[in-house]
């Protein structure tokens, strides 16, 4: 079972409590009225859908309720940080994020026939 | 089944007549309590636990009692506060003066009281939780799941345990409650 750190918790909870919400530091244009359709579709609907390392907004529903924000690896599906709400992106350590160990679609299903 | 003629406004416990356990877990509902759901900002959390006569808690986890009231951490904000029956809970948090807001759901939990020293194994038959002493220690308590529904789970001792639950999922948790305590006797 996949276990995520909640910072408002401060432990690791069962992924059973978690919901995704979305990329992660996505700011509201100030001036969203003004700003053309391009820049609005740009703001809500387009998404970077990173390869590897991504920010999210996870919510803790089944737990204290709160949004918090996670630096995730979309390949290994491994949490590498979680951190509050509101704070600014957190920069990772140097720790090699990407590990050999992922089942990617490459290693496991690229041959099959 | 009940005649409704007469009995219209009756109080119905919905786990009235519910019996279940096994050898090493007892499974009782629990008798009618008050409850709110009280959202406050960390500023007046004193002004509150003053006019409730029970301390919120505000470390994770953890839950107060006294005065026959208990109050249970769910958030850094909100807190699940509940008394014997008649406990005067909502009119207490308006007295405190301080800015909160309190939802009376007394009516919307009820709850099963799960004991014996299969009770942790029972309840992790559906909770994902660590429920060791180490880990869950009495007086802690959780918002969290139990198969497909929420509870919130307060420990009450060594082997003892408080599920909060929806009412209308009363009936499936006591269901899978039964199903983990036949498990953990084996
Ligand atoms: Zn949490």
């Amino acid at each position: 079972m996949l276990l995520i750190h909640c910072p408002y918790c401060e432990e690791d909870r069962s992924e059973l409590e978690f919901r995704w919400a979305g990329e992660a530091h996505i700011a509201r244009p100030e001036n969203i009225s003004a700003i053309s359709d391009e820049e609005f579709a740009e703001y809500f609907f387009l998404r970077n859908n990173e390869k590897g390392l991504t920010y999210e907004r996870w919510r803790h529903i089944h737990g204290c309720g709160r949004f918090f924000n996670a630096a995730r690896d979309t390949v290994s599906d491994r949490f590498l940080m979680t951190y509050k709400a509101g704070m600014p992106k957190q920069m990772l350590p140097e720790t090699g994020a990407s590990e050999e160990t992922v089942e990617t679609y490459e290693a496991t299903e690229g041959d099959a026939r | 089944m009940a005649d409704y003629g007469a009995d219209l406004v009756n109080r119905t416990s919905p786990l009235s007549g519910f019996h279940g356990g096994s050898s090493t877990v007892r499974l009782e509902a629990a008798p009618p309590a008050e409850r709110i759901s009280l959202r406050a900002r960390a500023e007046d959390v004193a002004a509150l636990s003053s006019a409730l006569g029970v301390d919120l808690p505000v470390r994770p986890k953890t839950s107060a009692s006294a005065n026959a009231r208990s109050a249970l951490w769910l958030g850094p904000d909100e807190w699940l506060v509940i008394a014997e029956e008649n406990g005067g809970l909502m009119q207490a948090a308006k007295n405190s003066g301080a800015l909160h807001s309190a939802t009376d759901v007394s009516h919307r939990n009820t709850a099963i009281l799960v004991s014996g020293p299969g009770a942790a194994a029972a309840i992790n038959a559906g909770c994902p939780q660590d429920l060791s002493l180490k880990v869950f220690p009495v007086g802690a308590c959780s918002r969290t799941v139990f198969g497909k529904v929420e509870i919130v789970l307060l420990r009450t001792g060594d082997e003892a345990f408080r599920m909060e639950v929806w009412r209308s999922f009363s009936d499936y948790a006591f269901g899978l409650l039964a199903e983990g305590a036949q498990d953990a006797a084996v």
